[in-house]
């Protein structure tokens, strides 16, 4: 690809900055904002609270009256950024993570799967093959903690939002919508069509890493049965 | 031993400054709403800045304290029956009972030694949207137990022998601390500078952001202030990528109604960003109650970093004067 450069950067207050690299969705760059975050995170800075990879750049959180600072923190995470570029950025395989998630589709927890099938002019078996089988990678976390949109979704399966979201998904429900699928980490609301479920906890504050995803990761799915669904919960 | 909940009040929680690192898997820092008032209530009962309190809203509980506790309540002007913004020493086995807030809408109660809640990634906060964090990840109800420091009945009685000026009846002292962030009038004014989607806005739009008293709704809370007003259409109509938000930026959904970004934000959002909020400033508007009224007036990064300097110069002569009082 080409070299990657900022388009510009955007102060998002006094304590952050937001360094876009695209306006539109680009998996490249997507991929190269994860990487140019990894590295970011790596070098430690006292004075940097948050790196924050999105879509189409990433967010810079800092303490603007921190001591080790000389100067004013906007220029010196730019300068930073910039660094980074300059020295080159992790190649994809070197940081890629791949976490499988079982999912689950008994009818119990995939109340949209017939709809979606109807739509996407399939059996609901292939739906769940299509689902089951495509490769993910995590474009961006955000909404909620620990929730993961996730790109690479069979465009044969590219359903529109609900038109009403639910009030309520349960915690763990695999959805989807356009061209992207997520796991919600909680009861919350969503207006995506719920397919499946995972037993997993998609987050949870307690454990040694608090969320399953991390932006960039490769994703699996694995189809369990309700037994293994059953045996697996809270694990 | 611990402190009792008698009665809740409307909204209260445990809330230390948060838990910073944690945004990019999704989780914003949470925290105070008001941090600087949280600072001083802490100050005041000899305890570290970051330390655990409970943050009150709007109305306050009444609370049984088992054991002699050094207190101070801090920020919104709430009815008690113990004075506010200074020092108190509870005895064991009272009752405080504290009402509403006459001017603004966030208080801290801090206790010597600090409320001893576990920590949960590097915080005691509640963090309300995940459930975790304070006392089982929830609004405090009737009957909960709030766990205190161990020493905390000694470390209470010694901070406070080691107070000058006494009051008369020797339970407090005879001086107190000024509300920075509760505001004297109404509507209040929050410096703003012009956020990434701001020229999405028509010059008339712009101008109406900036010229409208906006008032906080009733469906406001820790995650976001919703601002009633004319509504805010933006000129262009091509999708914007999400990206990251910030505490204080203030966006504005398909209805029009901008949205100021609170402690409990989530980290990335879709929506057109028109403003971020000077990040001193943000306490201010924590301290604005559902009906209230605020104003945004242009300003410059320059300019938010004097507005931050002033309140830091004014925060540590405060700090100095509390730690003078406490023969430090």
């Amino acid at each position: 690809m080409a070299k990657l450069a900022p388009l510009g950067a955007v102060p998002l207050g006094d304590c952050a900055v937001y360094v876009e690299f695209s306006k539109t969705l680009d998996l490249e760059v997507n991929s190269a904002v994860q990487r140019l975050a990894t590295m970011l995170h790596g070098r430690a800075l006292p004075w940097i609270r948050d790196v924050v990879p999105a879509l189409g750049g990433l967010a810079i959180h800092f303490d603007p009256d921190h001591p080790a600072l000389s100067g004013d923190a906007l220029t010196a995470a730019l300068n930073t950024v910039s660094d980074c570029l300059k020295e080159g950025l992790p190649k994809p395989g070197d940081v890629l993570r791949t976490v499988e998630v079982p999912v689950c589709y008994e009818s119990e927890f995939a109340p949209d799967l017939a709809e979606v099938a109807a739509l996407a002019k399939v059996a609901p078996e292939e739906a769940v093959q299509l689902h089951s089988t495509s490769d993910y990678r995590v474009l961006m976390i955000g909404f909620a903690p620990g929730h993961a949109y996730m790109g690479g979704l069979s465009p044969k399966l590219a359903v529109p939002r609900r038109a009403a979201p639910r009030a309520i998904v349960p915690a763990g429900s695999v959805a989807i919508a356009n061209d992207q699928t997520v796991v919600y980490p909680y009861a919350i609301s969503g207006g995506w069509s719920i397919i499946g479920r995972t037993p997993l906890a998609v987050f949870d504050a307690e454990r040694q890493e608090p969320s399953l995803f991390a932006a960039g990761d490769r994703v699996r799915v694995k189809p369990i049965s309700r037994a293994e669904f059953q045996k697996l919960v809270g694990k | 031993m611990s402190i009792q909940v008698v009665r809740p009040g409307l909204l209260m929680t445990v809330q230390d400054i948060g838990r910073h690192g944690h945004q990019h898997v999704g989780l914003c820092p949470g925290g105070a709403m008001d941090p600087l008032a949280l600072t001083l209530a802490n100050a005041l009962v000899g305890n570290e800045h970051g330390a655990a309190a409970l943050e009150l809203t709007v109305l306050g509980p009444d609370l049984l304290f088992e054991r002699d506790s050094l207190v101070a309540l801090v920020g919104a002007e709430f009815e008690a029956d113990m004075p506010i913004n200074r020092p108190v020493l509870v005895a064991r086995g009272s009752r405080v009972s504290i009402s509403r807030a006459a001017r603004g809408a966030r208080g801290y109660l801090a206790v010597a030694g600090g409320i001893a809640v576990e920590e949960v990634l590097g915080s005691r906060s509640t963090y309300l949207p995940g459930g975790f964090g304070g006392l089982d990840g929830r609004v405090l109800k009737r009957g909960d137990l709030l766990p205190l420091a161990p020493e905390s009945a000694k470390l209470s009685r010694e901070r406070f022998a080691a107070l000058k000026h006494k009051d008369k009846r020797g339970s407090s002292v005879r001086w107190s601390v000024p509300p920075l962030t509760v505001p004297d009038r109404e509507p209040i004014v929050l410096h703003a500078i012009e956020g990434e989607h701001f020229g999405d806005f028509d010059a008339n739009m712009q101008r109406v952001f900036f010229d409208t008293v906006w008032r906080v709704t009733p469906d406001s809370n820790r995650m976001g202030y919703r601002l009633g007003g004319p509504p805010l259409t933006r000129s262009k109509t091509d999708e914007i990528l999400s990206g990251p938000t910030c505490l204080g930026s203030v966006q504005v959904p398909a209805n029009g109604v901008p949205i100021a970004l609170m402690a409990d934000h989530q980290t990335t959002g879709g929506y057109p960003r028109i403003a971020e909020i000077a990040s001193a400033d943000v306490p201010r508007l924590a301290q604005i109650a559902p009906g209230g009224t605020v104003h945004f007036a242009r300003t410059t990064l320059d300019m938010a970093a004097e507005l931050r300097k002033d309140t830091r110069t004014r925060m540590e002569t405060m700090l100095r004067g509390i730690a003078w009082e406490y023969g430090k």
